[in-house]
């Protein structure tokens, strides 16, 4: 999984039947210091998360196991609202 | 599977209910020279693993095997903790 922050929405009226009710989000790729990287995607929101909330995002096909996910047409989703990173090195 | 380092934790309280009870490490996955090799990612822990040991970590859908039948969204587990260098 990665750490990302979420940076803006997609609205898309006209889609697979299968992401209608999903709610797409915007997020933008960060270091464990919470630095923005460069990449960014879209990403379906399973756990609430709202404007710049640090999240985490599982990618591929497990991202439809994620819960309401099942057989839908999705390759990236957050499945958690980030807390807090202690990094040890 | 590839080898990376354990070096951190991450804390999420609200997140999916696959998720719930398991426990998320921050790794950096490492090279056969045990340098670092590319970016850090996030790894559910399936064998007890802590900050600063060596493990090894499946990526993708097999991530989730570990931990079935429980579904888990996971792209990433550490499956292994590598044996630290023996004395002898």
């Amino acid at each position: 999984m990665i750490l990302a922050r979420v940076v803006g929405t997609v609205v898309a009226t006209r889609k697979d039947d299968r992401l209608i009710g999903a709610k797409l989000l915007l997020v933008r790729q960060v270091d464990p210091r919470g630095k923005d990287e460069s990449s960014y995607m879209v990403a379906v929101d399973t756990v609430d998360a709202g404007g710049n909330d640090k999240v985490l995002i599982v990618t591929g096909s497990s991202a439809r196991m994620a819960s309401g996910l099942k057989d839908c047409p999705v390759d990236a989703a957050i499945v958690g609202v980030i807390d807090s990173v202690e990094v040890k090195e | 599977m590839f080898l990376a380092k354990v070096i951190g934790t991450v804390v999420a309280s609200r997140k999916d209910e696959g998720l719930h009870g398991r426990t998320l490490l921050l790794i950096q996955p490492l090279t056969t020279e045990r340098t670092p090799a590319g970016k850090p990612l996030v790894a559910i822990d399936s064998v007890g693993a802590g900050v600063t040991e060596e493990v090894f970590y499946v990526r993708g859908r097999e991530a989730c095997i570990p931990f079935l039948p429980a579904e888990v969204p996971a792209d990433a587990a550490i499956v292994g903790i590598v044996d630290p260098p023996s004395a002898g």
